[in-house]
């Protein structure tokens, strides 16, 4: 008997969210949002580069040795003009179709050139950046050449080095090597965690809010004369996890789709654009230097981030994503059932929404508590305060979720998951006891005092 | 032994006692007055009959047996204080609530649609409940009271939130309940309805149970063994007696629309008869009747007798 009334109000509690606008909207909205904020970059990346394609600029070049290096330039057109013929240029610059007119200085004593730049519009930072490292290409060659020393140029390129750091780790028993790269496990440690802590927090004060609507509209004395009070908030609290974990499902599912759709529809195209942005992006935004990477030498910046792209890739297959994501549903869930449970025990205990605040100080601090444990943890997964964290359930979920994908020693993991499990059982007795005596008290401010007594109780 | 039955139930909140070793026979298939000022702890008793709450001692019985979590499905119960989803439909709540009770959706389906065409509301079947006015959401909250043909109906101020037409509705359909062998538990204020239609009362005062007995016992012994006289006469009837040793005394005598009327206050041993004996010769008697207490004064003065 008990168990299926368990199910009705399951049932009921997710139909009934299921049903609404709002789920339906965020549903369909957050994967097209998700897909946007991969997809629409690559789109500019990729588009940008052609806008300046048809530009001309006219160009007096009085030091002599910057011309052919700026005509060498891929995507604007730059035209050489008479010296003398600036004033005039610049008068007609509407008429003659230049978006630009350079000039540009004689060599001076220690072999530099100054630049004046006229146009009607302002002229972009990428036009600049092409302008500036033309130039900067053309004078390096030049000083180069000016030392006449034998071979100088191919001295100076083997001088510039690259370094790149390949980690591996070492399995100590069977000696076995693993390649790692840090970052990816940053990135998904990072997201994975954040994401625990935002869906305990959205989906424990639904229940909050769901368990204060009852109670405010007096509907709770009827059900409870039907079904005991620890069967009707288990079952809200199982009948929100199924909306959740519908709706994990419709957007992972629907923002594969529409990355793959966008991609497929774009060409590769689009990915290179990507892969190249975030390059950037992790370098620490549009960096002039890596602007200029980018515009000196657009094909070996791409093969470099193509490679990054399959070693990602590469990575990715090898760590054990089936674990991972099986670590993020058990965590998630356990997670939020103990924090459903406390916030449920919390709405019983106010009459309003607005009540709440200070009751549910003690339930969102340990969760705030353990997002910051977590920002340590994503950097040094193994220090102390990770370990602790990950290991103590409050915290567990957000912690442990950051360290998982650096790999973590299984009897933590069991000892970290079986903290959890019973905490919440446990977690889940003592709200019972207050949700059962709140839900009938109105009309009265609850103080920590009550609370203990109605647990003893 | 009654459907259902409280043995010295006991309950405390903290220090607080809201019932005191409260023992209650409801007997199978009447109207059950359960009265008491408010905070008296009918509220308590009545939650504690649904299995909301549990004594802290005491045994209850449902049934001849002691009670069993799975006989709430057999107890229908509108509490004083009541609602309902305000933005589910009537029909999808009303088949909700009722699976909680044990019905399989399909009886459940089948015997709502049967109650809204009684009570002529089918169109509301798929209205949101916070467009109906309170008394339409009052009626779509008793229909899920009594939807799954409960042996046991505690009904808490039924009445309230109805306009008198809507209440006789609610009113006939108590009657025809308690005709079909459903033991009815009414608490309310109104004393007007327990007179109409409570076979037995209960009090209940300060945590304690101070009367119970059926309202025409409870009414008689609570009376001044008091008589109403209309009659007829040119002169009172005190002048009429004189100084004669008449076996009553006169309470009252005044001049009404077409006759006079005395209140006499008649001693126990005296029989309406020698009474009537007396006055007949006397006067033109239009009519004689005992004169019940109201149950709203018993009240009154029940409870303000014991806080005093």
């Amino acid at each position: 008997m008990g168990k299926s009334k368990i199910a009705v109000i399951i049932a009921r509690e997710f139909s009934v969210r299921v049903k609404k606008k709002s789920f339906i909207i965020t549903t369909v909205l957050a994967p097209v949002l998700m897909a946007g904020l991969l997809v629409v970059p690559a789109l500019i990346t990729m588009y940008s580069g052609n806008m300046n394609e048809n530009l001309t600029i006219k160009v007096a070049d009085r030091s002599g040795v910057v011309m052919p290096y700026l005509e060498r330039d891929t995507v604007i057109r730059f035209e050489p003009i008479p010296e003398d013929a600036v004033d005039e240029q610049k008068k007609n610059i509407e008429e003659s179709g230049a978006f630009a007119i350079l000039e540009i200085s004689p060599l001076d004593s220690s072999k530099n050139v100054s630049i004046q730049a006229y146009s009607v519009k302002q002229i972009d930072v990428e036009t600049r950046a092409r302008i500036r490292e033309n130039t900067r290409e053309a004078i390096k060659q030049y000083k180069l050449k000016s030392y006449d020393i034998p071979e100088l140029e191919q001295m100076v390129n083997d001088i510039e080095t690259d370094v790149k750091i390949d980690t591996f780790e070492i399995d100590p028993e069977t000696g076995k090597e693993k390649a790692v790269q840090v970052e990816i496990y940053m990135a998904i440690g990072y997201i994975a965690s954040f994401m625990i802590y935002m869906f305990i927090f959205m989906f424990g004060s639904m229940v909050m809010r769901s368990v204060i609507e009852e109670k405010t509209t007096r509907i709770v004395e009827v059900i409870v004369s039907s079904v005991k009070p620890f069967e009707l908030m288990m079952g809200k609290i199982l009948g929100v996890a199924s909306v959740a974990l519908t709706q994990f499902l419709i957007w992972i599912v629907l923002t594969i789709a529409i990355v793959f759709g966008a991609t497929a529809a774009m060409g590769s195209g689009a990915v290179k654009g990507q892969t190249e942005l975030q390059a950037q992006l992790a370098a620490g935004g549009m960096a002039q230097e890596q602007l200029s990477q980018v515009v000196q030498m657009p094909d070996a910046a791409q093969d470099a981030s193509d490679s990054g792209a399959f070693e990602i890739i590469d990575m990715l297959r090898e760590m054990d994503i089936a674990s991972i994501v099986g670590c993020f549903l058990i965590y998630f869930a356990l997670g939020y059932l103990l924090y459903a449970s406390l916030f449920a025990a919390v709405g019983a205990s106010v009459d309003n929404e607005a009540d709440t605040q200070q009751l549910i100080l003690p339930v969102t601090i340990p969760l705030i508590i353990g997002l910051f444990i977590m920002l340590h943890t994503f950097q040094y997964p193994d220090s102390a305060l990770s370990f602790w964290g990950s290991v103590i359930p409050f915290t567990s979920p957000m912690v442990m979720m950051a360290r998982v994908a650096y790999g973590v020693p299984g009897w933590q993991l069991a000892l970290s998951v079986g903290l959890l499990a019973a905490t919440f059982l446990g977690i889940a007795y003592l709200s019972g006891k207050i949700y059962r005596t709140g839900i009938l008290v109105y009309g009265k401010k609850v103080s920590w005092k009550d609370l203990m007594k109605w647990i003893k109780r | 032994m009654g459907i259902i039955t409280c043995r010295d139930i006991t309950k405390k909140f903290g220090n607080f006692t809201a019932l005191d070793s409260v023992s209650l026979d409801i007997p199978q298939g009447e109207i059950f007055g359960l009265l008491g000022p408010n905070g008296a702890g009918k509220t308590t008793l009545i939650r504690i009959m649904n299995r909301i709450l549990m004594p802290d001692s005491g045994e209850l019985m449902f049934g001849g047996r002691p009670m069993q979590p799975s006989d709430v499905e057999r107890i229908g119960y509108l509490p004083e204080e009541r609602g309902l989803y305000k933005k589910m439909k009537v029909g999808e709540q009303a088949l909700y609530l009722a699976r909680l009770k044990g019905m399989s959706a399909g009886e459940a389906s089948r015997e709502l649609k049967q109650w809204f065409v009684k009570f002529g509301i089918q169109a509301w079947w798929n209205k949101k409940v916070e467009v109906l006015s309170k008394g339409m959401a009052q009626k779509v909250q008793f229909i899920i009271t009594v939807l799954h043909k409960p042996s046991l109906l505690i009904l808490d101020e039924p009445f309230s939130g109805f306009d008198p037409v809507n209440a006789q509705l609610i009113r006939n359909e108590i009657l025809q309940m308690k005709e079909n062998g459903t033991t009815i538990i009414l608490s309310t204020h109104n004393m007007e309805s327990v007179e109409e239609l409570c076979d037995n009362i209960a009090l209940i005062n300060k945590s304690n149970l101070i009367v119970t007995g059926s309202v025409e016992q409870i009414r008689r012994e609570y009376g001044n063994n008091q008589v109403e006289v209309l009659y007829r006469s040119a002169a009172s009837l005190s002048s009429v007696m004189g100084a004669s040793d008449a076996p009553f005394g006169i309470v009252s005598d005044e001049i009404c629309k077409n006759a006079r009327r005395a209140v006499l206050e008649v001693p126990k041993e005296v029989s309406n008869s020698q009474v009537l004996a007396v006055l007949i010769d006397k006067t033109d008697i239009v009519s004689y009747q005992e004169l019940m207490p109201r149950m709203n004064d018993i009240f009154i003065k029940l409870v303000s007798d014991r806080q005093n």
